[in-house]
């Protein structure tokens, strides 16, 4: 009776972006999304047990991987804030707590905001706008969610047979692939760096960000095989990150 | 002994490709229906014209890089850490380098049941912690709002990237020195000769670099350079 008695569009839910409906329901999928995490982590564990991989090895991994992410964590966290001005808290959460990252969000966001002749710029109120923008962001990141149970056992299945083919290559291969992600990012830190013959000196912001994080993490790799601390290069690549990025303050007001 | 354990290898990556299609599946069911349910509560249509057109500019995209990150991440990710990664997100930012990382430090190789397994753990304890740390900003967005969006520590999160790299990149660039030089070169050129490639577009020079890469690494490695 409720749902036709709801159905009439006098008793229809009053729409707001930071509605608590939307909480529950953005609530119901990252639990879901993070029971995925643990079944995977439990399984992978076990196994590892199972093949008498060491204890201590796994919490490692566990710990440095957790330590890691702190940082990054709290950099999509300031993407869920900066998207809630338009989108209200509950969408953004779950945009990328799952599936995107800010840069993909807010493209695709403006993109439907663009249909409408307009920009994304302050609080949604029309409900067919927020639904509008919803369903751009979800069907523009649907592929890569559909292709992988369809593709990722195939895919692996040509690596193996690789494997089998030529062992030393496919290593060879695999460090080529890593390269090749690792230089399109290097190449992305000098993307404003035309800008300096213009006599625009934050185009080195980046770079020296850059550099200073790769040389404290080099120190720490040197001063770790030296003390023989261990400890040291576990924790190097979020200690370089943190303090690249605590340094890009001072080099930002020094050169922006 | 050593069928034997080839066996239980296969018979545990089988079961993780299974067990990642179910969650897949029913995933991307979910996801799917988030914004059918919206509608419905809110008894709201979307604009069908603004729809098409927001689609337009950005499913010819978005669906062409999905295509070709599910091929380059794979190899690299693992079965676990795709199914992980492909849901979870943030893949080139975070899943990928923690996983690396892992792996560096465990002394594992990406291709082997160990690095399938390091990477798994590394990537799902990563998803975890993200969860967690975005659950609570969520919680306390009203006091953390001032201080993250705060124009003093502007700069350093808008450096994340550069960062990462700095630390990620000494690694794998010492390790692979040779092979690194020439993708380096090329992508600091299509950077800085480009203006239209930047932080929005870093993601589809990924699999630029990736496969140029993997073409030098083959001639390098026919001539004996590798």
């Amino acid at each position: 009776m409720d749902c036709v008695d709801y159905q009439g569009s006098d008793l229809k839910m009053e729409f707001n972006v930071n509605h608590p409906i939307l909480f529950i329901l953005v609530g119901i999928i990252i639990a879901t999304v993070l029971a995925q995490s643990f079944y995977f982590l439990i399984r992978a564990y076990r196994r590892a047990l199972a093949k008498g991989m060491e204890k201590s090895l796994l919490k490692k991994t566990i710990i440095s991987s957790a330590v890691f992410t702190i940082a990054p964590a709290i950099s999509i966290l300031v993407g869920v804030i900066s998207l809630s001005k338009s989108l209200g808290v509950a969408v953004p959460w779950l945009r990328l707590s799952v599936i995107g990252s800010l840069s993909y969000e807010m493209i695709a966001a403006n993109n439907a905001m663009n249909g409408f002749g307009e920009t994304l710029n302050g609080e949604i109120t029309d409900p067919s706008v927020f639904v509008t923008v919803l369903w751009v962001m979800t069907i523009g990141i649907l592929l890569g969610l559909v292709l992988t149970p369809v593709l990722t056992k195939k895919i692996q299945g040509g690596m193996i047979k690789l494997e089998k083919s030529d062992a030393k290559w496919r290593e060879i291969f695999n460090n080529a692939m890593f390269l090749g992600m690792i230089s399109a990012f290097l190449g992305f830190v000098f993307c404003d760096f035309a800008n300096l013959f213009k006599g625009d000196t934050s185009a080195l912001i980046a770079p020296l960000v850059m550099a200073t994080s790769a040389i404290i993490m080099a120190v720490l790799g040197i001063l770790a095989v030296k003390t023989k601390k261990r400890w040291l290069s576990d924790y190097a690549l979020p200690v370089s990150m943190v303090a690249g990025m605590a340094m890009a303050i001072p080099y930002t007001a020094w050169l922006a | 002994m050593d069928k034997n354990v080839n066996k239980k290898e296969l018979s545990y990556l089988d079961s993780v490709h299974r067990d990642g299609k179910i969650w897949g599946f029913t995933l991307l069911a979910i996801i799917f229906l988030f914004p059918l349910i919206v509608c419905l509560i809110f008894n709201a249509v979307p604009n069908w014209s603004a729809l098409g057109k927001g689609l337009l500019a950005t499913v010819p995209m978005y669906w062409a890089v999905g295509l070709i990150e599910v091929i380059t991440y794979v190899p690299m990710l693992g079965a676990g850490g795709t199914y992980l990664s492909f849901v979870t997100g943030n893949i080139s930012n975070l899943k990928l380098p923690v996983a690396l990382d892992s792996m560096e430090k465990a002394g594992v190789k990406s291709n082997s049941e160990e690095g399938e397994i390091i990477s798994t753990i590394s990537i799902a304890t990563s998803s975890i912690v993200t969860t967690i740390i975005v659950i609570l900003g969520v919680i306390l967005i009203v006091p953390l709002t001032p201080i993250l969006s705060s124009p003093v520590l502007d700069p350093a999160f808008a450096q994340m990237l550069p960062a990462l790299f700095g630390g990620l990149g000494v690694v794998f660039v010492s390790k692979n020195w040779k092979l690194a030089i020439a993708p380096i070169v090329l992508m600091l050129i299509l950077f800085i000769a480009i203006p239209a490639l930047n932080a929005g577009t870093v993601g589809i020079m990924v699999p630029v670099g990736v496969v140029f890469t993997v073409i030098v690494a083959r001639i390098m490695y026919k001539k004996g350079i590798l």
